[in-house]
């Protein structure tokens, strides 16, 4: 499978020069399995580009949303293939206790927020909720498990039979948790983490900024590599970067961490326009 | 080993930071967790005896009424809570794992996951003649 960053920005886009390296679009992700299947992952305002990056034939696309904040759905409307009758476009998402995954988008995709309603998507539209055991699509088996961060969200372990990816962007498994991590049973998220090839977890605070959000359902660096090497993963990429971050410090807050923590695997910041292979050359 | 539901595990995490004696059981029953509250009325540590079956746990802790009739199984707040999907509260004696007897408040209420089915429940016990 091909992994490409379109966005890795936290909370809020953060265009301009000061983050061209790492970029300032929030989460998007695309995964291409060997068979052409397109997979992608939430549609914060990345999925833009991503959209007008897949072929003009493809008559197929899943996106996969990990829950429904802003940053993770904004540049939904903006996404070429729901507008394209030839093609099937299949939303993953979580449900809440009391409302329907379209219920809940539609609280963005209609007036006044959003000129067009869901339902008047010219594509061919198809809602599924999340988490609801195992999903196959082409190459891949897909798990999606609730993880904890405020509101319904999951997070997505996806496997084409020679590597295995886990996104898990928003994301406070240290919360509550008097020396973490403990127990991998007791620890969100590990089941979908675990021997992965390719983590990508959130990392946005420094170890020092982390006590004053506490709740706020992110990590700090320090926290996604325990989690990483918990779960033993093969390499961490570090996402949902802070919006106050430029691209300076996004280097320098992980650069700190992996030397303070020197993991056994390799981590490092998440780019814009960066792509994995995997499973990686040798 | 297979990892617990986001929400047993938050249910765990709160249960850490609380004072309240909290004991966390699973939807058949069996003791998952219980905080370090709990472990001065039960009269264990779960460092020590990690979870419990639930033929285990009513060997260790016995449940009674004042007249030191064991309380049956299906009439706790706990089985109520599983069984029923609902809260329960009742007043009842514990002995303790170390022989120490007590009046207790039970409150139990089930843990139901947001895209619904029964995970567990929460048990909190009340000292009645202490704090």
């Amino acid at each position: 499978m091909k992994v490409t960053f379109y966005g890795t920005r936290g909370s809020l886009a953060t265009p301009g020069r000061a983050t061209e390296r790492y970029g300032g679009n929030t989460s998007c992700v695309l995964v291409r399995g060997e068979d052409g299947s397109a997979l992608v992952l939430d549609a914060g305002t990345g999925i833009r580009a991503a959209g007008a990056d897949l072929p003009r034939d493809l008559r197929r696309v899943d996106i996969l949303l990990t829950h429904l904040h802003m940053d993770h759905i904004q540049g939904l409307g903006f996404f070429g293939p729901l507008y394209n009758p030839r093609v099937e476009v299949h939303l993953w998402g979580p449900a809440s206790a009391t409302a329907a995954l379209d219920a809940r988008l539609s609280r963005y995709l209609s007036p006044p927020l959003f000129p067009v309603l869901l339902r008047d998507l010219p594509c061919r539209l198809h809602l599924h909720h999340v988490p609801c055991g195992e999903i196959k699509i082409g190459p891949f088996t897909i798990v999606a498990q609730s993880v904890c961060h405020p509101g319904p969200t999951v997070g997505y372990r996806l496997a084409d039979g020679r590597a295995v990816l886990t996104y898990i962007p928003d994301h406070e498994p240290a919360l509550g948790a008097r020396h973490f991590p403990e127990d991998p049973e007791w620890t969100s998220g590990w089941e979908l983490a675990r021997d992965a090839d390719l983590l990508v977890h959130d990392a946005q605070y420094t170890r020092e900024e982390y006590p004053s959000h506490l709740g706020w359902g992110h990590s700090s660096l320090h926290d996604a590599l325990a989690f990483g090497a918990l779960a033993r993963v093969r390499r961490l990429v570090f996402f949902h970067h802070d919006p106050a971050r430029d691209d300076h410090a996004v280097s320098a807050a992980a650069e700190a961490a992996v030397v303070d923590a020197r993991p056994a695997f390799s981590a490092m910041p998440a780019a814009e326009g960066e792509s994995f292979d995997l499973p990686a050359g040798p | 080993m297979a990892q617990h539901a986001v929400e047993l595990i938050l249910t765990r995490q709160l249960a850490s930071c609380l004072s309240v004696p909290i004991v966390l059981f699973g939807p058949t029953g069996d003791v998952l967790f219980y905080n370090e509250p709990a472990e001065a009325l039960l009269g264990m540590r779960f460092q020590e005896t990690g979870p419990l079956t639930l033929v285990e746990s009513d060997r260790r802790v016995r449940l009674t009424d004042e007249r030191g009739a064991e309380i049956p199984r299906a009439a706790r707040p706990s089985a109520i809570a599983l069984g029923q999907q609902r809260p329960a509260h009742s007043q009842m004696w514990m002995t303790a794992a170390d022989g120490t007897r007590r009046a207790v408040e039970v409150t139990a209420f089930p843990l139901l996951a947001e895209a619904g089915g029964l995970l567990g429940a929460a048990v909190m016990f009340w000292e009645r003649d202490g704090r």
